[in-house]
């Protein structure tokens, strides 16, 4: 059964389909359109969740959930490094070291999630195929040549971390109380926010999202401006921080209200970003 | 949902004392109540010191608060004296990381209103703000230090609107954290110091980290709640 019919055969019944999956739709598309026939049962985790999270709105994720989740990512990052540590050229000597150390972090990631997840009682999934071009899988998207060319490598090395760091922060919710589980995630957590900051380093941009009022994206990289959307807000728990004092005057600017708080996606929004481009079935 | 229910704490039109309310101390009586409760309790002197006050959310909120302000003062000290040599690079960051710490503070000072902590004295004479590398280790175990503190409180925190502000700040900690250990010590900025063999952060109790927090404070702080007493 081809996944795009199924889309149309809900949107008979539900013509607010495209309101509901919209950044979805555009990217199941980007599937169909390079002639890969889904079948269903092929449908990794990612995909089945993203259209039960449309329909399902009323359920938070289980524990189990939302670690494979998380160990999904984990496989998109460390299969991104151990890509680029194996790429010869790639990586010059004074980076080099850098690299190693968020690797390994992330192979590591990878293992105890999976041993976290089975300790739960769970299954572990399997990695789905990614992209790094996010070419949906032709190898011909935006990023074509990143293994290649170490700044684009960079690039998008950084918009997986700071996407991570959003991704992790946006389940803190769905694991309240998890004495186990949550500080976990949170150390995980603290940990891609430490890449975030070196792969910043490396490329010479500031440690932290420094937003402007309109646009969340500090990088440069006008292609991952959705992985920054949000960043931008300057509201927390109902205090507009720009109204707050600094060390030298009554109000506090935007970059620093931006930079000060870091933003969470959802699970629904992380996967509209990775799903058609970087991952695919 | 979470998602609709983050949008909205983060919505610019909530009024700014609903936020203790709206956040989760459960209905509006019973939470003013406990918030009352707590707002004796973390006024008590304790031995020249304060306390976070009774178990709950607004404890842990005074402990972030806590740390914000030492944390603060330190970068205000660090900019206002410049050790010898700071390049106008190093000042520039050290002034984004003051900038930022100050906004932690003044955000869960607004936040708490009259649930908060008074404003701590600290003792920084340990410190010589005139050398770099002092300036770095003090740095450096600051923001380690506050990374460890955010994830180990994390999972006391009730409410999901107070742990995902937690959660936004911590990682804005954690980007500080590595920039310092970098300057430090190039390439150094997830080393086994902080992170386990399973690519974890560390993290620390609360009793484990007021204690390491009071020698930089003359208010001493405790959290009588948490086991310990300073």
């Amino acid at each position: 059964m081809n996944l795009f019919n199924i889309i149309d055969e809900i949107e008979k019944f539900d013509p607010e389909l495209n309101d509901r999956l919209n950044p979805r739709r555009a990217a199941i598309k980007n599937i169909t359109s390079f002639g890969s026939k889904v079948a269903m049962a092929a449908v990794p985790f990612a995909m089945g969740t993203m259209l039960k999270r449309a329909y399902g709105a009323a359920a938070a994720p289980t524990v189990i959930e939302v670690l494979n989740y998380a160990l999904t990512l984990e496989y998109l990052e460390s299969s991104f490094y151990n890509t680029g540590a194996a790429s010869a050229g790639l990586i010059p000597a004074a980076g080099a070291s850098y690299i190693n150390t968020v690797k390994d972090d992330e192979n590591q990631h990878v293992a105890f999630l999976k041993s976290a997840i089975t300790a739960s009682g769970g299954t572990p999934v399997t990695s789905p195929k990614f992209d790094f071009t996010a070419g949906g899988g032709t190898g011909e998207g935006p990023f074509k040549g990143l293994f290649g060319n170490y700044n684009l490598f960079l690039k998008v090395a950084l918009a997986f971390e700071d996407t991570g760091v959003r991704a992790y922060k946006g389940q803190a919710p769905n694991l309240l109380g998890n004495k186990d589980i949550l500080t976990a995630a949170l150390s995980i957590h603290a940990v891609e926010a430490r890449h975030a900051s070196a792969i910043r380093q490396l490329l010479g941009v500031s440690p932290w999202i420094t937003s402007t009022a309109t646009l969340g994206n500090d990088t440069g990289v006008p292609q991952v401006n959705g992985n920054y959307d949000g960043e931008q807000n300057v509201t927390q728990g109902g205090v507009n921080l720009t109204t707050l004092p600094g060390v030298s005057g009554s109000s506090t600017s935007v970059a620093v209200a931006t930079a000060a708080f870091d933003e969470p996606l959802s699970m629904d929004q992380v996967l509209a970003l990775l799903v058609g481009t970087f991952i695919y079935t | 949902m979470k998602t609709s229910e983050q949008e909205s704490i983060g919505g610019a039109n909530m009024a700014r004392r609903s936020f203790l309310r709206y956040a989760g101390l459960g209905v509006a009586s019973a939470g003013l109540l406990a918030t009352a409760a707590c707002h004796k309790d973390h006024k008590v002197i304790v031995g020249g010191g304060i306390d976070i006050g009774a178990k709950g959310d607004l404890a842990i909120l005074n402990y972030a608060y806590a740390l914000e302000q030492l944390e603060a003062a330190f970068y205000i000290q660090v900019i206002t004296t410049p050790y010898s040599g700071m390049t106008a690079d190093e000042k520039a960051l050290f002034t984004s990381i003051r900038d930022h710490e100050v906004l932690h503070r003044e955000f869960f000072k607004a936040a708490l209103g009259g649930n908060a902590i008074p404003a701590l004295t600290v003792d920084f004479s340990t410190i010589d703000f005139t050398k770099k590398a002092a300036v770095l280790g003090a740095a450096k175990a600051f923001e380690d230090t506050g990374v460890k503190a955010y994830d180990g409180a994390g999972y006391l925190i009730k409410d999901a609107g107070y742990l995902t502000i937690a959660g936004k700040i911590v990682s804005v900690e954690a980007r500080h954290a590595a920039l310092i250990s970098n300057m430090l010590v190039a390439g150094s900025f997830a080393a086994d110091d902080q992170v386990d063999s399973n690519g974890l952060n560390k993290s620390a109790t609360i009793a484990e980290v007021l204690p390491i927090a009071n020698t930089y404070l003359k208010t001493k702080v405790s959290a009588s709640n948490y086991s310990y007493t300073a």
